[in-house]
């Protein structure tokens, strides 16, 4: 049985040799050459059964169908809004995809989301690299009126959400703000202790792969430690990032088709 | 229709042919097309030569003038050497001040002949710290059919080592044009030979749809006594150690072969 | 027998002192400084993002652009803010020498910013760029085959000598920068100024990849330094 030169779990940068094996697959952000499977991106190696893959710490936000993102008002077209949604491209919202009726030849599109707008949007499709449709019919979606606007690395917002919301929710109790998150790394936050939500993102963005970083962050917003967790924390935040990892293989191989 | 040089199934073709070690126009790896080498081609030039590979067609113009030395380099004549990339020689080619090939051209070929002491600097200084001859080449594309390098590079080495100094009044201060007897003063004859690789192989003196397939490529300056004087790797992709060392063999090989071309035409 | 040593006490194969750190601009997706010796570079990546302008998309991959400059300041002589010819050409051979490691297929019609700016220079200014400018890629998430480790070789009398310093250049018999990818043992950037036997260039070129090899190691610590806690 071949070595793990790179083991699961452990950092890596392009053209890290991870394993010289040909019992394994190259998975997301890996590739073989040879017999041996090399990292492709900087991350973090993880092994699913026979399956290795590298999840990137670091990158341009990769749009994913259902993501709920917030993003800006690049441009107002004759059927649509062009939507700067902080990935390679920019997105697309459609008029079929905005939840009331308009009528064109009566209503100026520009009036209901103009240019430096920023609205709450949903992921409707990707049908290629660069071409990202955006609706609005979730009820979540809105245009925000009103709010501070902060950007975090996309890859760390599973950390700033926590297991099923929780890391979010103990922040929103704690100040009293309301946050929402896009998956784009871009997060829109109304209230007054909004500087202290601002704190806290910074916290999480630095020292995302630290144990105990709930209680720390409970800590800083004035709370209480919170009670234990019955699982170890990292191997779910893996979990969970490695479904969106499923996702998102799922998304490209769309892509290629 | 586009050019025949973006179409897919022609790049397919030619390198499928590359693959298999063979060309397009049935040339042999290190074969070159025809060069011809014509000094003397610009009368109001103090030098030059037109050189022709295959299609490729370039003019070389060689202008000098007194001038003052650079301050590190007080007992040494100056040279300047530029290239236009006029639109006439390609679709490719835009006007305005030079993009990035132009400029790469021009150095490559001035470290050839800068760094091989080619011309005798020190000769070219009139009175220390004070006056000097400044020899400009101006390398001009007329046609662009491939290996551009090699063909500028020949063309201004053949103008420099064909030119005729004009005479200098040092009383007056003024350079004369009518009166050019003596030659440049010059030691070596550098020749830059670039080796392109497509396929996988190693070949010389691309045509134009031969450099669209190249993944990569080295120009090699040797000079008289068969030392590199200049290297310059081009393209979006890489070589190995062993590659770098068969182009060295390579252009070695055919630098001689054309400098004593080249000695023929002076 | 005397040990060869080198106006700054270095022996042949040794590099000047490295420093590298990844991350000192906030703003950018990745970015690094890298100094060898009193030579300093600082890159910033940008992207993958739209292609401005339009016309310069390429409709299957990203376009990787690099833009190196020098700053007033960084040497003796106040160098004239703005593009250079020099300046130019050196932005062209640095992307020829990052373009082989990007996996540019991954991002159709995107471009990929690599600005490169030399805060000091002391010789070596083009491979500090390199080695700063394939830091700040991996620090973007860029997908890439390998780093790309750069550095500059030449000969002093007898000697092969490894990252030539200022003062140095004037007595090398010739300069050359290699950039190099060490996992498939490929040179991506390959220049030379001088005048030397075709047999003793190769081993300028051998004893600059070994130096490449040193410095791969130090950019692989130096991300690891900045994203591990």
């Amino acid at each position: 049985m071949a070595e793990f030169i790179k083991k699961e779990r452990d950092f890596v940068v392009p053209g890290d040799e991870i394993i010289n094996s040909m019992d394994y697959l190259p998975g997301r952000n890996c590739l073989r050459e040879g017999n041996s499977i090399y990292a492709k991106r900087l991350g973090i190696v993880n092994l699913d059964g026979r399956v290795i893959s590298v999840i990137p710490l670091t990158g341009v936000y990769f749009p994913r169908v259902g993501d709920m993102v917030i993003g800006e008002v690049e441009d107002v077209q004759s059927n649509g809004w062009v939507v700067n949604i902080n990935s390679a491209h920019s997105a697309y919202l459609p008029l079929s995809g905005v939840r009331e009726f308009i009528d064109t030849s009566k209503t100026d599109l520009s009036r209901v989301y103009g240019v430096g707008e920023v609205i709450y949007a949903n992921i409707n499709s990707v049908v290629s690299a660069n071409s990202i449709h955006l609706s609005m019919q979730d009820p979540r979606c809105r245009k925000f009126r009103s709010g501070r606007i902060v950007r975090m690395n996309p890859s760390k917002i599973p950390r700033l959400i926590g297991r099923q919301g929780s890391m979010i929710m103990m922040i929103k109790d704690l100040t009293g703000c309301r946050i929402n998150v896009g998956q784009n790394g871009v997060i829109c936050i109304e209230g007054e202790k909004e500087d202290l939500v601002i704190k806290a993102i910074e916290v999480i963005e630095h020292e995302s792969q630290s144990e105990g970083l709930t209680d720390k962050i409970s800590l800083l917003l004035g709370g209480n430690k919170m009670p234990k967790a019955p699982e170890t924390p990292h191997r779910e935040e893996n979990h969970q990032e490695f479904q969106m990892e499923e996702q998102e293989q799922e998304q490209e191989e769309m892509l290629n088709e | 229709m586009g050019k025949v040089i973006d179409m897919i199934i022609q790049k397919q073709f030619i390198s499928s042919l590359a693959s298999r070690k063979m060309r397009i126009d049935k040339r042999g790896q290190e074969e070159f097309r025809d060069i011809t080498i014509e000094p003397g081609v610009i009368a109001k030039a103090e030098g030059s030569a037109r050189v022709k590979i295959g299609k490729t067609e370039v003019i070389a113009g060689v202008k000098m003038n007194v001038g003052t030395p650079f301050p590190d380099r007080p007992d040494e004549g100056v040279l300047m050497i530029g290239a236009e990339f006029s639109p006439i020689a390609s679709p490719d080619f835009e006007k305005g001040p030079p993009a990035e090939d132009a400029i790469e051209l021009a150095r490559v070929v001035d470290r050839g002949i800068r760094e091989s002491g080619a011309i005798d600097v020190k000769k070219l200084c009139i009175k220390e710290k004070e006056k000097t001859w400044m020899v400009f080449v101006d390398i001009h594309i007329l046609n662009h059919a491939g290996n551009l390098i090699d063909a500028a590079g020949l063309a201004s080495i053949a103008a420099l080592l064909t030119a005729k100094m004009p005479e200098y009044d040092e009383e007056a201060g003024t350079v004369n044009y009518e009166k050019k007897h003596k030659k440049l003063p010059m030691k070596f004859k550098p020749v830059p030979i670039t080796v392109f690789k497509m396929s996988d192989s190693l070949f010389l003196d691309p045509n134009l749809e031969e450099e669209d397939v190249t993944s990569v490529s080295l120009t090699v300056t040797t000079k008289d006594d068969g030392n590199i004087v200049a290297l310059q790797k081009g393209g979006s992709y890489s070589l190995s150690l062993e590659e770098i060392e068969k182009a060295f063999e390579l252009s070695l090989k055919k630098g001689e072969e054309i400098r004593k071309l080249l000695e023929k035409h002076i | 027998m005397k040990e060869f040593k080198r106006d700054d006490g270095r022996k042949a194969d040794e590099l000047r002192p490295i420093v590298i750190k990844v991350g000192v601009i906030e703003q950018a997706d990745g970015s690094a400084l890298v100094s060898l010796g009193k030579t300093t570079a600082i890159a910033a990546v940008y992207g993958p993002r739209s292609m401005h302008p339009k016309h310069k998309q390429v409709s299957d991959r990203a376009v990787l652009q690099t833009f190196y400059s020098m700053a007033p300041f960084s040497t003796s002589e106040r160098v004239r803010p703005g593009p250079s010819r020099r300046s130019q050409e050196i932005s062209k051979v640095t992307r020829e020498a990052l373009e082989p490691a990007v996996f540019l297929e991954e991002f159709p019609k995107t471009g990929i910013d690599v600005f490169i700016d030399i805060i000091q220079a002391d010789a070596g200014t083009r491979t500090a760029g390199i080695n700063a400018a394939s830091v700040a890629l991996a620090d973007a998430g860029i997908p890439m085959r390998d780093l790309v480790t750069a550095v500059a070789a030449g000969k002093i009398d007898e000697h092969f000598v490894l990252d030539l310093g200022g003062k140095e250049e004037e007595v090398t018999k010739c300069d050359v920068p290699v950039a190099y990818m060490p996992r498939k043992k490929q040179i991506t950037l390959l220049q030379m100024d001088g005048d030397l036997p075709p047999e003793e260039t190769k081993e300028v070129i051998k004893t600059a990849i070994k130096g490449c090899e040193i410095l791969y190691e130090k950019q692989k610590q130096a991300l690891r330094e900045k994203w591990v806690r």
